[in-house]
């Protein structure tokens, strides 16, 4: 009965990474301005996208994924100061809306400019397996944790040690406080959205390779993604990158011994389970304002 | 002013309606999912039969007269279906229906056609169409049944006693997999695992690893993209050796594309058009697939599909119907089809009966193999 066990695991945690980049995306812009951004998904499925994209179009693998990685940063940076930035001032929920309304444009811009197809991206480092403790590990799985892993030690370096890091990290502590201290928060939210699309955008181009994309990915992984930063505690980076790792751990054991046709079902009744004994998720303090 | 208007919008028709033909169009409808879920179905489909009205036309046309295909998009919706059948019987008054494309859609319409005395022949592929046999009412896609038995047929000749299937949880993949579990152990095969996947999926080891405990000979994956190329990579992943079937529905280079090197040595049943370059020149079937291939990659720059060639046979039959009838009448119509003997279409030799109206046979299918990203021609 335990014989698929080291498999599920493997799995999970690869699937759980990706949740929990996706996860930081949303805690980022949280943080930042306060608003949930259901484009969230969108940013992973452009990754995703674009990077097949500028491959098919000859560029090297690792170039062609850094491209797409830069120019979702860039449309998160747009969507910021064209659809964001106007509503100054109105109640986030207004601005939530706007996510939504974005992460459909997006979506169908995808569909025309890339077609309805499934595309699959070649993986970083071949497909040969490698076998270990009784579980077999795609080259690319490891890829995935090793990316998850950069992109979590670079962000605590960035606001650990960096003045805009830490200036963003004011904004998100109390904005009206940073900015009379002279820090521009709308150049934080700025640069939020830009970080939340680059992050979000190789979260999808590092899972391409394994699960294949499609102009319509986004939504269901942007709710994982959602999922894992309420299970880890909203606002808390490192809290979103762990509740990942829970919820692909355990929807690759729900599919393994219970039934694979439930799968997407165990995520959010675990989470929901969780919030009934803890509001404030795994790792948040109570007490956090909620949207 | 507005009598104006109106007159000089009458010359327009007129004057429009001149140069090609003096004498009435014979007219044919179309229900087809151009769009939505479906829409890689009925795309295709749509393509084929606008460039063969032109071919037709071309040729000079049906009895002497201009051919006329009033196409609706359904939208793979069921409701859209219905009324779009509505309007063709009602308001354009068409001699026969070519689709629908999906068969969920044909079900919810074939009464309407009969109802009417119009002769319909679906673009889709459930059994329910054609069995029990409704006179007004044929299809074109071949039954899963055929697939499955050419599977199995080329499983005992390998010596296989266990199988297992994979089938993914939508329709296409459902009625795969309740006609595999009729058809398996009637084959005197036995079924030792039968998993399920979700069309939207993006990891089956769970699947294999459960599938793999139960030691099969070989397994049958059932599905359509993207899920079929995603249980081939994780098979590899898992370093299984099994052999993999795989079903009809991903009978297309897209597949292999997906699957990239995954997809060596995987088997599938496809109908004809899928290898025709590599058909033997024997083969009766080889010009017509070639011609089509190439006039359908110049006119449309993108591969030639099995689902275009369901769009080519129900025009075809039915054209040829109204060739052999004399008459464009939906009844006389109806009488020519069933007569119909030996046509060469593209996914295969059709001859309807009365007892009859898919009219394929086992050799609709051949068995491919996969190596080196592009298709051979497996024997039995």
């Amino acid at each position: 009965m335990l014989s698929g066990a080291p498999q599920y695991l493997v799995s999970g945690l690869t699937q759980g990474a990706a949740y929990g980049l996706i996860g930081l995306g949303f805690t980022m812009i949280f943080n930042t301005t306060g608003i949930i951004n259901f484009a969230q998904g969108e940013f992973v499925m452009l990754g995703g996208m674009l990077a097949v994209w500028f491959a098919a179009s000859g560029l090297p693998l690792v170039v062609a994924v850094l491209c797409a990685c830069l120019a979702t940063a860039v449309v998160g940076a747009l969507m910021e100061r064209l659809a964001i930035r106007p509503l100054a001032g109105a109640p986030a929920i207004n601005a939530v809306i706007i996510t939504i309304g974005v992460s459909i444009l997006l979506r169908g811009g995808a569909m025309l400019a890339f077609g309805k197809d499934t595309v699959a991206l070649p993986a970083f480092t071949g497909t040969a397996p490698i076998l270990a403790l009784g579980a077999a590990i795609q080259p690319q799985s490891l890829w995935v944790l090793a990316v998850t892993l950069a992109l979590l030690a670079a962000l605590k370096l960035f606001f650990a040690a960096t003045i805009q890091g830490k200036a963003m990290l004011a904004c998100a502590c109390q904005q009206k406080a940073a900015s009379l201290v002279g820090i521009s928060v709308a150049r934080m939210a700025l640069l939020s959205f830009g970080l939340s699309g680059l992050i979000g955008a190789a979260a999808g181009a590092i899972l391409a390779p394994i699960t294949m994309t499609a102009y319509d990915v986004g939504m269901m992984l942007g709710l994982k993604g959602f999922a894992a930063c309420i299970l880890g505690g909203l606002g808390n980076p490192f809290g979103a990158a762990a509740g990942g790792l829970v919820l692909g751990v355990l929807e690759a054991f729900g599919a393994g011994y219970v039934a694979s046709g439930y799968k997407d079902a165990f995520a959010f009744v675990v989470l929901l389970l969780l919030l009934f004994v803890k509001p404030s998720g795994l790792f948040g303090q109570a007490g956090v304002e909620r949207v | 002013m507005r009598v104006h208007a109106v007159v000089l919008a009458f010359c327009a028709a007129i004057l429009s309606a001149l140069p090609a033909f003096a004498a009435d169009p014979v007219r044919l409808g179309a229900v087809l999912s151009v769009t939505g879920p479906a829409s890689f179905l009925g795309e295709p489909e749509k393509n084929t039969i606008q460039m063969e009205v032109d071919k037709i036309n071309a040729a000079g046309g049906v009895l002497g007269r201009p051919l006329e295909v009033v196409i609706l998009d359904d939208e793979t919706d069921v409701n859209k279906a219905v009324l779009a059948t509505d309007r063709l019987l009602k308001k354009e008054q068409v001699s026969a229906i070519l689709g629908p494309t999906t068969s969920g859609n044909s079900l919810a319409v074939m009464a309407k056609a009969a109802a009417a005395k119009v002769p319909l022949v679906s673009c889709s592929a459930a059994e329910k169409i054609t069995k029990p046999v409704n006179p007004y009412v044929f299809k074109v896609a071949p039954s899963d049944r055929l697939a499955a038995a050419r599977i199995l047929s080329h499983a005992k000749k390998q010596g296989y006693k266990k199988l297992a299937i994979l089938t993914v949880s939508d329709g296409f993949g459902q009625a795969g997999r309740e006609v595999l579990k009729e058809l398996v152990p009637a084959g005197g095969f036995e079924l030792v695992a039968d998993e399920v996947f979700g069309p939207k999926d993006t990891d089956m080891t769970a699947q294999l690893t459960k599938i793999q405990g139960a030691s099969p000979d070989a397994v049958i994956c059932w599905g359509t993209n993207p899920g079929p190329a995603v249980v081939a990579k994780n098979r590899v992943q898992l370093g299984i050796k099994t052999p993999l079937y795989m079903s009809h529905g991903v009978a297309s280079k897209k597949f292999i594309e997906l699957a990239g090197e995954a997809a060596e040595g995987l088997l599938l049943p496809a109908g004809k058009i899928t290898a025709a370059e590599k058909l033997p020149d024997a083969d009766p079937e080889k010009a017509l697939l070639v011609a089509y291939t190439k006039g359908y990659g110049e006119r449309y720059s993108a591969p030639v599909s099995t689902f275009g060639g369901h769009g080519y046979d129900s025009l075809h039959l039915v054209v040829d119907a109204i060739n052999a009838a004399g008459s464009d009448k939906p009844q006389a119509i109806r009488d020519a089809l069933e007569k119909t003997k030996d046509f060469p279409g593209v996914g295969g030799i059709f001859s309807f009966t009365p007892e009859d109206h898919a009219g394929l046979g086992p050799d609709a299918f051949i068995m491919l193999g996969i190596a080196n990203g592009d298709w051979v021609i497996v024997g039995e």
